[in-house]
């Protein structure tokens, strides 16, 4: 990398923001939205900063709300690149080739919302050097959260070096060695698995709360990542080639299919699983999954929510399992688009919420997030869209500059 | 703000000033003090003086340690810069303790189930005690109404609002348990809560994150979050604190339940023990073969709450 000192970091990174910022009209309105929604978010968190999270709905007994909610379910997406990661360079499949950047490039997005995500949930956010060994005091291996900061981060990195040097290689027109960066990919295929299995492990080592503590929750985690995940990739992959002149074959589409399909019929059987645990025999440890499904002392505000999730998650699953053969953009967009909300509904607060409720003396509260958490929430996606954009746009203009072959006018004679 | 100028107009009023400030902190406040005038100054104590000499403690006070890393030296400082930052800011002498356990005790708690008749003096003794939030209206203790035929307090009711005691209910209060095997102890990610060498339960204020992970751990529902900055109307504040209670805490932290430290640790009864008018709550040293407590354990029938759970707190339930 070194041995090319004219084209150094410094204009590799120029060239990056160059391609990142270029593009047409819709896209600078995209990207107005989102700085407009992050602008909105860091005014609510600059409130929330000052005034304490007292501004938000969560309250002594649901002590945890849509920040670890979304963070929960974000972990699910970062996880999921794996299924483009492993028959990309394990079984060098050609397609998953084409498009594992893509996928990394969300991967990287939704960790950085994740990390976020954790910032703004936590109360005292100038602290957190308390954390970091050395200076502050970790308490690993004890503490499952200090297991999920090591995995988290590992992760990011991962996520972002193997790439960076992979592009590096290729913006110069070389191709990336072997041995220096597949070791790492296969170390990323094991830390996917563990991000989430850890994420879970958070919840699921807690007796305290029964619904959480279930050994079913990590594997039904990973099962509902390896299908939102792939939709959410899915949808970045429609958009792309909708909007860009990248070359998507539509092959990567129905291998992309036959995963979510896998994944999300296996996670309708662990939700079955789980419901019939719950109610054919209705004990005490039943209440948060009856305050779920059906409300608890006439506190019901997530009915309505698990039901279009379980609904979403059965219209997605069909429109995947039954797409005809030559299924087009749109047909795809909305099966995705059902699929992932269907997940984020039922991973997220569908998850959270009624671990906490009724409270461990019994008490049935109802949760609804502030506006101002609403918009911080907001302002943390529009961060995580936004990181994704500028690690896709100038990935793909690198690689498309690179399959070309070693003619880009700028390269010098490699 | 306008340095150096008008040196020495203010200086005459200012000069009251050095018997409660050092001398250095007060030099450096003078100009300052200089500009923002005389009235404040009189009135307010160390009025602007406060200013820089507050950020240069709350400054320290950010990069301190961990409370159980810190020297005997250390400790005595940061409370030293409590007393002084409680004064700065409330304009009142507390007192912050940082006194160590006491050798060979180690507290337990019971409570008579047939004695409690739900007047909460306890939960009333406990808040003023400890410094707690009003306006969130923070307790400790929660005492469920409970029906006869059971015996979780998950199904009693804890938010009574009637005159008691009511003919065929009893009571039974909750707070922390400080258990030997606490499950919130081995959540914190930092380290900002544990047990001390005499069971209490306590945590680091300063230290704490407010990732509540610790809140989500507890089966007993025994922490409560400062989700914005704590109100306690000055003239109500107690202010015989120690370190690791009662003193006062701030919005983003956990606190709970320390079986009042800060009484304890001088030999005295935790307030709520104090105030109880029926006598149903026991306290004393388990480690004392003479104590009361010690006589409950070996002569009554007690049981724990959700003893499943293999926490092993040190407060039992017991009948006459």
């Amino acid at each position: 990398m070194t041995s090319n000192p004219k084209k150094g970091l410094i204009v590799f990174f120029s060239d990056c923001i160059r391609w990142s910022l270029s593009g047409g009209v819709v896209f600078y309105i995209y990207l107005a939205v989102l700085l407009a929604l992050m602008g909105a978010g860091i005014y609510a968190y600059g409130h929330q900063f000052r005034e304490g999270l007292i501004i938000t709905g969560m309250s002594n007994i649901v002590s945890w709300g849509l920040y670890i909610s979304n963070f929960t379910f974000f972990v699910g997406v970062a996880a999921a690149a794996v299924m483009l990661i492993l028959p990309a360079y394990l079984y060098k499949d050609k397609d998953f080739h084409e498009v594992v950047i893509i996928g990394e490039g969300v991967a990287v997005g939704a960790l950085v919302m994740c990390l976020l995500f954790i910032t703004v949930d936590m109360g005292g956010p100038l602290k957190v050097w308390h954390m970091i060994p050395g200076i502050g005091l970790f308490n690993w291996p004890s503490s499952i959260l200090t297991w999920d900061v090591l995995v988290l981060n590992g992760y990011l990195a991962l996520n972002s070096l193997v790439p960076l040097y992979i592009l590096y290689c290729n913006y110069h027109g070389r191709k990336p060695v072997g041995w220096k960066y597949m070791p790492f990919v296969f170390l990323s295929i094991f830390w996917a698995v563990s991000i989430h299995m850890v994420t879970a492990f958070l919840y699921q080592g807690l007796p305290a709360r029964p619904f959480w503590n279930n050994p079913l929750l990590g594997p039904r985690f990973l099962a509902s990542a390896f299908a939102a995940g792939p939709a959410v990739i899915m949808m970045v992959l429609i958009a792309i080639k909708e909007s860009t002149k990248y070359p998507i074959d539509t092959t990567i589409f129905f291998k992309l299919k036959r995963i979510i399909v896998v994944a999300a019929v296996i996670n309708l059987v662990m939700l079955f699983s789980e419901v019939f645990k719950e109610f054919y025999t209705f004990t005490h440890h039943s209440l948060s999954a009856q305050y779920l499904f059906f409300g608890l002392e006439g506190h019901d505000s997530l009915v309505p929510w698990i039901w279009t999730a379980i609904g979403l998650n059965i219209l997605g699953t069909l429109l995947f399992a039954f797409a005809p053969t030559k299924s087009g953009s749109s047909y795809l967009m909305v099966a995705a688009v059902s699929l992932f909300t269907g997940i984020w509904i039922e991973k997220g607060f569908g998850l959270i919420i009624p671990g906490l409720v009724p409270s461990p003396m019994g008490e049935v509260v109802d949760y609804a997030p502030s506006s101002f958490e609403i918009l911080i929430t907001l302002g943390v996606l529009a961060a995580g869209m936004l990181v994704v954009t500028f690690l896709i746009k100038p990935a793909l203009v690198i690689l498309s500059r690179y399959k070309e072959g070693i003619k880009q006018p700028e390269a010098d004679g490699l | 703000m306008d340095h150096g100028k008008k040196k020495n107009a203010p200086l005459k009023k200012a000069g009251p000033l050095e018997n409660k400030c050092t001398r250095r902190s007060f030099l450096k406040g003078v100009s300052i003090a200089a500009a923002a005038g005389s009235a404040g100054l009189v009135t307010g104590g160390c009025g602007s003086v406060a200013s820089s000499e507050e950020a240069k403690l709350k400054w320290d006070e950010f990069f301190k340690k961990n409370y159980r890393l810190m020297t005997q030296e250390e400790k005595d400082a940061t409370v030293a810069r409590l007393e002084k930052l409680a004064k700065l800011r409330y304009g009142l002498d507390v007192q912050v303790s940082n006194q160590e356990p006491l050798d060979n005790v180690l507290y337990g708690y019971a409570f008579n189930i047939t004695r409690c008749k739900g007047y909460m003096d306890c939960v009333e003794a406990c808040v003023q005690e400890n410094n707690l939030d009003r306006q969130s209206k923070t307790q400790y203790i929660r005492i469920f109404e409970m029906d006869s035929g059971q015996l979780d307090p998950t199904s009693g009711d804890g938010k009574y609002f009637h005159e008691v005691p009511v003919e065929d209910k009893f009571y039974m209060g909750v707070q922390c348990f400080h258990c030997e095997n606490a499950p919130c102890i081995k959540a914190c990610p930092t380290k900002a809560t544990w047990q001390e060498p005499d069971g209490i339960v306590v945590v680091d204020y300063d230290w704490c994150i407010g990732c509540r992970y610790c809140m989500a751990a507890c089966p007993y529902w025994g922490r409560r979050f400062n989700w914005g900055d704590p109100v306690v109307p000055k003239e109500e504040i107690n202010t015989k604190q120690h370190y690791l209670g009662n003193r006062m805490r701030w919005k983003g932290v956990m606190e709970k339940c320390t079986f009042c430290v800060q009484r304890t640790r001088q030999g005295k009864l935790p307030a709520c023990v104090d105030a109880c008018p029926t006598g149903s709550r026991v306290f004393g040293n388990l480690l004392d073969p003479d104590s009361e407590i010690r006589f409950v354990l070996k002569n009554k029938k007690v049981f724990r709450f959700k003893e499943e759970l293999n926490t092993d707190p040190k407060f039992w339930y017991f009948m006459d």
